[in-house]
């Protein structure tokens, strides 16, 4: 039940597009597209969930063990860097296919604060599903990292979807461009204002 | 270029939120009201004056393959002083701004001000380029957060001004989204004009 509860708590509730704020750059970057915002929902899942579930290990068997918790945002922002790099160079020996999909988006990720931002909030946040504030455990903060990921996808695919939709009508000259997708965006987030209070 | 004009170009021509739409995830989510988006623009200020200094002072010495981890390390070093000296000095703004200062990490303004000037200019030419975006940032956050707060709850800085509340939408995620796409749409407008 409380797995069931992070999940819509972390896809719909607390997206983290348009309720959190956390990887606007790509949203509004790379969305013009559906294809490549679909890549890049991909590339984007892949690397959240295991920087989330690599940090989290390190967190709790090396920077609390040792009482170092405050080098806790460079260590992350350096883990992150290091599998990013790593996962491009697997893919490309054992996936050539899957790195031709999401290969051009591995780079930008590193600076995507939505990774650190979920790999952070694991380890710093107390979450209640129902029950007691607790931290999550492992289980629940790779379904909590998963399920945030999955709410960057179906944001970032809505979006691009109607961005789409957008190119081909005609725009008042100085909402061309960024304001005329920030409206947009704007209009998705009071939809999924809807789901406030669903958890 | 002289130093002032070093100083004064981030605010308008090359404003980092409104002209060149970098770092907007702190833009949108910390510019609930005037003080909060004024707090991380100054905090980021604080960041960037420190690493574009840092940067352009070890610069040299950083092989060029290594250059853009080598940079990170130098801003995640200054985000952790930032972290502890606000959890010591202002527990209540970093309480607010909560995950935002860590995220300043990954902002793009910082990379992107260490990547385009920070590495070829002087360490005091870069604390003014520093001080020129930074302070062109902190406007531009402290006017998207008294728009929201003006409209989404009446009040200024937090002086209050009507009875009862206000458009509370401006103070939730979808206003963030509107009030930073009308201020674009101005900002775009004015510069225009001014260009003919």
């Amino acid at each position: 039940m409380e797995y069931i509860l992070i999940i819509i708590s972390a896809i719909f509730v607390n997206n983290i597009l348009l309720s959190q704020f956390m990887g606007i750059c790509p949203f509004l970057g790379v969305s013009n597209k559906l294809s490549t915002a679909v890549g890049m929902s991909g590339a984007v899942c892949f690397v959240i969930t295991l920087a989330t579930l690599v940090t989290y290990l390190f967190q709790y068997y090396v920077l609390v063990p040792l009482h170092i918790e405050f080098m806790q945002t460079i260590a992350f922002i350096l883990i992150i860097a290091a599998l990013v790099q790593m996962v491009e160079i697997v893919l490309k020996k054992v996936s050539p296919a899957l790195y031709q999909a999401l290969g051009i988006f591995l780079p930008l990720i590193t600076t995507n604060c939505a990774v650190l931002g979920v790999a952070l909030m694991v380890v710093t946040n107390e979450f209640s599903y129902g029950g007691e504030p607790h931290m999550l455990n492992l289980a629940e903060s790779i379904v909590f990292a998963f399920a945030t990921s999955l709410g960057f996808g179906l944001a970032m695919i809505l979006f691009a979807g109607l961005r789409e939709q957008i190119a081909l009508n005609k725009v008042p000259k100085p909402f061309q461009g960024i304001p005329i997708a920030l409206v947009t965006a704007s209009i998705l987030a009071m939809a999924f204002m809807g789901f406030s209070g669903l958890v | 270029m002289g130093k002032i004009q070093l100083i004064t170009k981030g605010f308008v021509k090359e404003n980092p939120t409104f002209s060149l739409l970098l770092g907007m995830c702190p833009t949108l989510a910390t510019t609930t009201s005037a003080i909060n988006g004024m707090s991380m623009g100054l905090a980021t200020v604080f960041v960037l004056v420190l690493s574009n200094m840092a940067i352009s002072a070890t610069a040299p010495y950083i092989p060029d393959k290594v250059r853009i981890p080598a940079y990170i390390v130098i801003i995640a070093a200054f985000v952790t002083i930032l972290q502890l000296v606000m959890q010591a000095f202002t527990p209540d703004i970093y309480e607010t701004l909560g995950l935002f200062i860590p995220l300043i990490v990954v902002n793009c303004i910082v990379l992107g001000r260490a990547e385009a000037f920070a590495n070829k200019n002087s360490v005091v030419d870069s604390a003014c380029d520093g001080i020129g975006i930074g302070i062109g940032f902190t406007f531009a956050l402290t006017l998207l957060g008294l728009v929201r707060e003006i409209l989404g709850s009446g009040s200024a800085f937090g002086y209050k001004f009507i009875t009862g509340d206000g458009i509370l939408v401006f103070v939730l995620a979808p206003g963030a989204f509107m009030a930073l796409a009308y201020l674009i749409v101005l900002f775009k407008k004015v510069t225009a004009k001014k260009g003919e």
